[in-house]
């Protein structure tokens, strides 16, 4: 396992190389004037940042990370706005419902590969509840139902069984990633394709991944830049790490 | 007030906690609140490194009939569709009246966008700055639709900017407001400021135990996270009950945050102005630059620190006649206290233990509001303002003799 996440790594770092013009040496020329708080005096040289996440390449990401507001302001946000002006919403709401219906069946399929029965009856349950009753998953039964709702990917099932995240990665238009995750949408897209492939009639099945996409980003609240904080980018990485780390601990 | 039935006693719980599921005032789940851009300065060239903070953010929710119209201003750090104003706006939206939501002055995009020096913390300066936006975004809504009356409320400094700005329409007539309500503002903000960074000394160990502070309190909330199934509206209850934090813990949270979002604003300021604070004066910082080392100086540093060493330094020559004691106590409402003793448009509504006010400054507000404050026996910081009888009190002061 650990060599796969360092030829991924290895093959990640070569495609970067292209996108990739480092940042200027942040090493000034000429000397400034030293700020009335300078960093070398506020700050021990051997000061532990507790927020810092390994993020060797900065630089791309936030490069991406730029690239991805951009998406946003001009394909991403205008899309959902128009979804939104011209489906109602309960008519939203089922779509949603039906695309969670696969992501259960995704959780199905890892918490398989993690050994957990717990959740896999717990999101198997669900399954066949929202399937039936549910009308094909339009109607999220399950959940009016009290059944609790597991949540887990094949980044995750790689977490359990030990590999580690290397590095921070943002994705383009998915946004916060690592290297692990990233790799593990690759299964999780395979398997989700296998069974739309198999269940869903040619003319449903070749816009699925666009409405999962516009349904997804409707039910996504973040916004790129809107805390206004210069510091937003390394927020960020760090609560989506934390985060991740949790979920596979969960 | 003797049955004033808010559950939590303690001041820090309730700062930290708000109002617990069941106590809350009941609201309407979804209302179409919308964020809105406006370009206070067209002029402005901001520094590449906070590119994005050009267009002033503002949210807005409104009837579709004339109506009152009135203007939140956020506390502390906050944003427009921050929790407090969304709920406030939730509460003024079901009672029938137009909601405006902007930021406070100290939100970095206000910063950057809409404060004229880029350096905030002024009450004559902020109160402008907020003025010269509201009369642009109503300048943009006129005709759009009608307002029947204009009015003003803000809590924590947003509470202070309400005063200020009141007082600014009294010269400038653009609003005339009908009613104003200051909700838990600080009487002195210098005072409550320095209140607010001493907290961070209660990091059991003092500030240098600051990692492992943050640690557990990281551990505590993962504990709570992995251990449900959803993530409740009581959360932030449980995780307070599972780590079972004394009062010293409570007050360097509430100091920690306090810290970090200040941290975000005079980051900003220093960027805007080049004033050399914390960056070198003369550096230039792409948006792709790495910002690890001025974020952690930027973290060590206080509220306190910003007033005395850029605050004043920057605005010294404006004022020579003042020393820099003078100078930043004269940030207070005791300034205006003859036209708020004057006022009857204008109302209070506090708590006998708010942790922002230094102890006996809650009276300057009985003896200069009068029958106009209503303090309320607990409840700490805003930690009541969403519960259902004080947002009863906040909307019964504006429809009160409305027509």
């Amino acid at each position: 396992m650990k060599s796969l996440t360092l030829r991924t790594c290895a093959l990640l770092a070569l495609l970067s190389l292209g996108a990739c013009s480092t940042t200027p040496p942040a090493e000034p020329q000429a000397s400034y004037p030293e700020p009335v708080f300078a960093i070398d005096r506020i700050v021990p040289a051997d000061a532990v940042d507790i927020t810092s996440v390994y993020d060797p390449w900065e630089g791309m990401n936030k490069r991406i990370y730029n690239f991805n507001y951009h998406f946003d302001q001009w394909v991403f946000l205008p899309v959902v706005r128009g979804w939104q002006a011209v489906v109602p919403r309960p008519a939203r709401r089922g779509v949603h419902n039906f695309f969670e219906n696969f992501r259960d069946v995704r959780t199905m399929a890892n918490s398989i590969l993690q050994a957990s029965p717990r959740k896999f009856f717990q999101s198997t349950g669900r399954v066949l509840v929202n399937s039936t009753i549910g009308l094909f998953g339009v109607i999220d039964v399950a959940t009016s139902m009290g059944m609790p709702k597991p949540d887990e990917d094949f980044g995750q099932t790689l977490g359990h069984w030990g590999v580690g995240t290397g590095p921070y990665l943002v994705l383009p238009l998915l946004g916060p990633s690592n290297v692990r995750d990233g790799v593990g949408l690759y299964p999780d897209l395979v398997l989700q394709n296998y069974i739309q492939d198999d269940l869903l009639a040619q003319p449903v099945r070749a816009t699925t991944f666009l409405f999962d996409s516009i349904d997804t980003r409707e039910n996504t609240s973040f916004r790129y830049y809107e805390t206004g904080s210069a510091f937003e980018y390394q927020t960020v990485r760090w609560l989506y790490s934390t985060k991740r780390e949790l979920d596979v601990e969960k | 007030m003797e049955d004033y039935g808010y559950p939590i006693t303690d001041r820090f719980v309730a700062t930290i906690l708000g109002t617990p599921e069941g106590y809350e005032a009941d609201l309407p789940k979804d209302i179409p609140f919308k964020k809105r851009w406006i370009n206070i300065f067209p002029e402005r060239h901001l520094p590449d490194l906070i590119w994005y903070g050009q267009e002033m953010i503002y949210a807005e929710v409104l009837q579709d009939r004339p109506a009152p119209l009135i203007f939140l201003i956020a506390g502390t750090g906050a944003a427009s569709n921050g929790a407090k104003n969304y709920n406030m706006a939730r509460a003024f939206y079901k009672a029938g009246f137009h909601v405006i939501s902007i930021a406070s002055p100290t939100f970095p995009n206000f910063v950057s966008a809409a404060s004229r020096t880029g350096v905030v913390g002024h009450a004559e300066r902020d109160a402008e700055d907020i003025y010269r936006v509201m009369e642009m975004i109503w300048k943009k809504l006129d005709g759009e639709i009608e307002a029947t009356s204009f009015n003003l409320t803000g809590y924590s400094l947003g509470g202070f900017n309400s005063a200020y700005v009141a007082k600014l329409d009294e010269e400038r007539k653009s609003f005339n407001f009908r009613r104003v309500l200051l909700i838990n503002p600080p009487v002195s903000l210098y005072n409550s400021i320095s209140l607010l960074d001493r907290m961070v000394e209660n990091i059991p160990g003092g500030e240098d135990n600051f990692d492992q502070f943050f640690n557990r309190l990281v551990e505590g909330f993962s504990k709570v996270y992995k251990d449900q199934d959803d993530i409740g509206g009581d959360f932030l209850y449980q995780a307070y009950k599972a780590m079972d934090l004394k009062d010293e813990e409570l007050a360097a949270l509430i100091g920690v945050s306090f810290r970090l979002s200040s941290a975000s604003m005079v980051f900003t300021s220093d960027v805007m102005t080049d004033f050399g604070y914390v960056k070198p004066k003369g550096l230039v910082l792409d948006r792709y630059a790495d910002l690890t080392r001025y974020n952690q100086v930027t973290n060590r540093l206080g509220f306190t620190d910003y007033y005395h060493d850029f605050f004043y330094p920057y605005y010294k020559a404006d004022y020579p006649d003042m020393t820099r004691d003078e100078f930043i106590s004269a940030i207070s409402l005791r300034g205006i206290a003859d036209y708020l003793r004057n006022s009857p448009k204008i109302t209070v509504m506090h708590n006998e233990n708010d942790i922002i006010l230094e102890p006996g400054e809650i009276e300057f507000f009985n003896e200069v509001f009068g029958e106009r404050a209503t303090i309320y026996p607990f409840g700490g910081h805003c930690g009541n303002i969403n519960y259902r009888d004080n947002v009863a009190h906040m909307v019964a002061t504006f429809t009160e003799g409305a027509n």
